[in-house]
């Protein structure tokens, strides 16, 4: 076996590309799933952060860093799972925002929504930038997404839950 | 007791409450009323599993045994589960399945809420988790409980007799013994008095906007942090162990 030497930066760039198993237009690194790469005594650690609990796509994300590494010839890999801090939708770059309007998915605003009763979220059409959008459900395709529609261009499309 | 050992007890109630809402709710998958509710409800399942896997793999570790989330998960008798009797009841009609997840969903989020202080550095970080989830949760359950109570005839006749129905099961919510005291003095566990208060407080709100009656109380039920349950969780056991029960070890 072929033992290479990285820096934990390089290990990084390595694996900061790998596209989300549900999103593949947005990047791990983009997401803010990937939170860092750190060595000790030759064993590289990488942390990764569920967007949701339960989110399903945890696994694959482990596997593709695995397979990634190994390809590189780093196999001493251990990936780990973190809750702290708690992932939020603040942490997606604007660059990763404009990716997912442009993939059709409408972009989070704001991390926060805790009252009893909700005030009506204001969420533009990823399609053609109307205001004038109604919630069809809380929940969407996946654990991240909410289901809308635009009562202009009549089109549905998914909404990025904040969080 | 020792802290530990209360940590353990009180990590295992907390991810019981997850476990078996997520697999109640999961009996709805491709049952829903209506398609964007059968996402829904197991869009809450699967939040309700991801809790359930981060406590119960925290209780193993505490215990320390070299036990999995998933021995503690399908490798006890129904003794030994203390989810809450409110947790377990039957999905029923959409109503019964709307005023449990009101019920325990507000309760959540006032006791998940707090628990993001505790000083439990582990309890806190899952707390501050999945108390962005509940948020969703919570919402869910208080638009369709407005929808239906103040809806049809039908619907609000229906509500109305799923929030009476369920509402003995709700006292148990708020007991505490002597784990919830031993941790309270460790500044680990949630102190229930005043979430009892708030809750009451957000119910009547959300029932009275809802043009729902605030049930008055009578007898309350009681027994899970004793393991002593409604006859309703051994059938949701018999079908949730029997992979385990009929394939020891089996796994993916």
């Amino acid at each position: 076996m072929v033992t290479v030497d990285l820096y934990p930066n390089e290990v990084y760039n390595l694996i900061s590309e790998i596209p989300d198993p549900e999103i593949p237009v947005i990047t791990i690194k983009d997401l803010g799933i990937l939170r860092g790469v750190r060595v000790e005594d030759g064993v590289y650690t990488v942390t990764i952060t569920p967007t949701y609990t339960a989110c399903p796509a945890m696994g694959m994300i482990s596997d593709q860093i695995k397979e990634i590494l190994g390809s590189h010839g780093v196999t001493n890999v251990e990936v780990e799972l973190t809750y702290k801090p708690a992932w939020t939708t603040d942490w997606l770059t604007q660059e990763a925002k404009l990716k997912l309007k442009k993939y059709g998915i409408a972009p989070p605003n704001h991390s926060s929504c805790s009252k009893l009763f909700s005030t009506a979220e204001i969420v533009s059409c990823p399609r053609c930038n109307s205001k004038h959008t109604s919630l069809i459900s809380r929940f969407g395709s996946t654990a991240c997404k909410a289901l809308y529609k635009c009562d202009d261009c009549k089109e549905t499309f998914d909404a990025f839950k904040c969080h | 007791m020792t802290t530990k050992d209360a940590t353990y007890t009180y990590t295992i109630r907390l991810g019981d409450d997850a476990l078996i809402l997520g697999h109640r709710l999961s009996e709805l998958c491709s049952r829903g009323p209506i398609l964007e509710e059968d996402l829904a409800l197991t869009n809450v399942a699967l939040d309700m599993i991801g809790r359930a896997q981060a406590l119960l793999k925290y209780a193993a570790d505490i215990e320390g045994k070299g036990k999995t989330d998933d021995d503690i998960a399908y490798r006890r008798a129904e003794i030994n589960y203390y989810n809450h009797l409110l947790i377990e009841q039957p999905n029923a009609d959409f109503a019964h399945t709307i005023a449990r997840q009101l019920f325990v969903s507000v309760f959540e989020f006032l006791f998940y809420t707090e628990l993001e202080k505790s000083r439990d550095e582990t309890l806190a970080a899952i707390a501050s988790k999945t108390i962005k989830e509940i948020k969703y949760h919570m919402q869910h359950a208080i638009d369709w409980t407005l929808r239906l109570g103040d809806g049809t005839s039908e619907s609000h006749n229906r509500m109305q007799t799923a929030v009476n129905d369920l509402w003995m099961y709700t006292g148990e919510l708020f007991e505490m013994d002597e784990v919830d005291a031993q941790l309270m003095r460790d500044g680990i566990a949630v102190d229930l008095i005043p979430i009892k208060a708030q809750w009451h407080n957000d119910i009547k709100t959300v029932l009275s906007k809802a043009t729902l009656l605030m049930p008055e109380d009578t007898y309350m039920q009681t027994g899970s942090k004793k393991g002593i349950h409604t006859e309703n969780l051994g059938h949701i056991l018999s079908e949730m162990q029997y992979l385990q029960r009929a394939y020891p070890d089996a796994v993916w």
